[in-house]
């Protein structure tokens, strides 16, 4: 186990690279210069040849390259255009709160999908499996931010169960009560895609001659399922689960916006209504580490469910 | 993935259309599908205003006889705005979807034909463009090249160059191995010629069948970055715009982003239905 915890370890310092490089080859995309842009149609050559110098624009692009590595590893995102605090400091005040919405959709998904999945899969064709496949096309077919309107719409605005534009209440009861929609609706999509996910793979083991062996030995239904079935469909579940992150992601800024909650969201329609590059650059940095952590947790999973794989 | 992928081509056309043709969500995919593109071509024989006139005595009205669903701040029509904001919605996502199609069974092809260190690097580079949010990706790319129709299919179709590869890799490995393609290299055809005679009339069907699909989430990526703010600029009519464009009104106004949501909705579920059902179809072993 150690050995494959290693490697795999080492697999992300790659990913990590290629993610990297794309990050500064983006932002280097903007037609001109990020100078240029920043400071608009009106400003003077010394001005911009200030600002270049600032922003490091006036070296070589090997040069850029290797100082925004070496910047990035330890642990420096640089300076924020438009407020002039550091980005990683910008980053640490909202991420408690993106962490807190996407575990609490992460932890509904998983424990409305996974039961909901299998439930689906045992009742092929059946009335559960029909809803539950019309329900979860329906839950993919939204794009988070139609689905986080509508939500606003009915239960915050002609129902007034819940606030619509103060999102971080005073008290705890405030808090969670603000906490409910945005989690709510990242968490029904997520629902959606594990029970597809599950069903589907709970169909693919079901089938297999050794469940059929295994009903034959007289199993009961319950080891039958959670012993035999389920733990074989974990494999394509957990690799579903993690690809489906990045999604997360993108729907957890799309829901940050609509609720009004400050987060990693929100952070980046600043950054980019300011033109404040370094900020969104370091934005993307930190979602780029996250992925990889996921990314490397998923493969380490791979190995606690499947012993071939470490073996391997 | 690469196992259910592999039956498409083996999979004689007759049965693959009876599959599709039984399946009931096929059909309502399909007329989901057909209404809104004839919609988005009768366009300008459909709506009962300009989408662009704006009328400052009718300003953010409720759905009325006169404008079926309302107005929005500038006295718009907004079913005008809806209907043709179809056309925006459809046609990028087309395109978007074509030029990740083409491209993508380029580089799949190709590094599968291949194979080896080379294979191994690209599939790699992709890999770790497939596990990064592909909204983000997308916001990126039309952030740093400007907000306007171009740059936002450039955006979406370089979201999903790196699953087509996928898709199209893992045929062309098994492909390559078999005898028909053996037998052409040694009548001494090119790897060009093997590869694009042999091997990708084999595989197109895998390629389609996925790209209704991929054609739903690249809409969902339109009206996402255009709900941003990075789509086509106003006043050109987008649903991810109108939304935008609601959101700001959702207190007085609930018309404006309610019916560019479901249509919208609307949209990416025929697509979803109708990529389900190819699927299903392909691979009768999901059924």
């Amino acid at each position: 186990m150690i050995g494959y915890l290693l490697k795999r370890l080492l697999l992300a310092i790659p990913t990590l690279f290629i993610m990297l490089t794309a990050i500064f080859v983006l932002v280097r995309l903007v037609p001109g210069d990020a100078a240029a842009v920043i400071l608009g149609d009106q400003a003077t050559a010394a001005s911009l040849a200030a600002l270049r110098a600032k922003l490091g624009l006036d070296q070589p692009v090997s040069v850029q390259y290797l100082t925004f590595i070496g910047q990035v590893l330890s642990g420096d995102l640089g300076q924020s255009l438009s407020s002039g605090r550091s980005v990683i400091h910008e980053v640490l005040v909202v991420l408690p709160s993106t962490i807190e919405l996407t575990a609490i959709a992460i932890a509904f998904g998983l424990a409305a999908g996974l039961p909901l999945g299998i439930a689906a899969a045992l009742g092929q064709n059946g009335w559960l499996d029909y809803v539950s496949r019309i329900v979860s096309l329906v839950g993919l077919s939204f794009p988070a931010f139609v689905s986080g309107i509508l939500l606003l719409i009915v239960f915050a605005i002609q129902l007034g169960w819940f606030p619509v534009l103060d999102s971080m209440g005073t008290g705890l009861a405030d808090h969670l009560r603000a906490l409910v929609l945005p989690a709510l609706n990242l968490g029904i999509i997520m629902m959606a895609y594990v029970m597809r996910v599950t069903r589907a793979a709970m169909l693919g083991v079901l089938t297999e001659d050794y469940i059929r062996t295994a009903r034959a030995k007289g199993v009961g239904p319950v080891r039958l399922v959670w012993r035999h079935a389920f733990r074989n469909s974990l494999i394509p579940i957990i690799t579903v689960v993690g690809l489906y992150f990045g999604t997360l992601i993108g729907n957890s800024v799309l829901t940050e916006i609509i609720f009004n909650r400050p987060g990693l969201g929100k952070l980046i329609i600043s950054a980019l209504n300011a033109r404040d590059y370094t900020l969104l650059q370091g934005v993307m940095i930190m979602f780029a580490v996250c992925v990889i952590v996921v990314n490397t947790l998923t493969d380490l999973a791979y190995g606690l469910v499947d012993p071939r794989v470490k073996l391997s | 993935m690469s196992a259910a992928v592999a039956v498409v081509g083996e999979l004689p056309r007759g049965r693959f259309l009876h599959a599709f043709s039984q399946n009931r969500l096929s059909w309502l995919g399909l007329l989901l599908l057909a209404t809104i593109v004839l919609v988005a071509l009768l366009a300008p024989l459909l709506a009962p205003h300009d989408p662009l006139e704006q009328n400052i005595l009718a300003r953010l009205e409720p759905p009325s006889a006169e404008f079926w669903l309302g107005t929005d701040s500038f006295g718009r029509d907004v079913l005008s705005r809806l209907i043709y904001g179809a056309r925006i919605s459809l046609s990028v996502g087309f395109i978007a979807v074509l030029i990740a199609m083409v491209v993508g069974t380029m580089i799949g092809v190709v590094t599968g034909y291949i194979g080896g260190l080379f294979d191994q690097i690209v599939m790699g580079a992709l890999d770790v463009m497939l596990s990064f949010p592909t909204l983000l990706l997308g916001l990126m790319i039309a952030a740093m090249l400007g907000a306007n129709l171009e740059n936002l299919i450039i955006a979406i179709a370089v979201t999903e160059v790196a699953p087509f590869a996928r898709v199209a890799r893992a045929p062309t490995i098994t492909l390559k191995q078999r005898d028909f393609v053996e037998a052409s290299r040694s009548y001494g055809c090119g790897p060009m010629r093997i590869m694009v005679r042999h091997i990708l009339p084999n595989m197109v069907s895998d390629v389609v069948v996925v790209s209704s699909l991929w054609m739903a989430s690249a809409i969902r990526t339109e009206a996402s970055l255009s709900f941003i703010g990075l789509g086509v600029p106003p006043p050109t009519a987008t649903w991810g715009g109108m939304i935008r464009e609601g959101f700001d009104n959702i207190l007085d106004a609930w018309w404006l982003a309610v019916f560019p949501s479901l249509a919208i909705l609307l949209t990416v579920l025929a697509l979803n239905l109708l990529g389900d059902a190819l699927r299903d179809a392909a691979d009768p072993r999901s059924r």
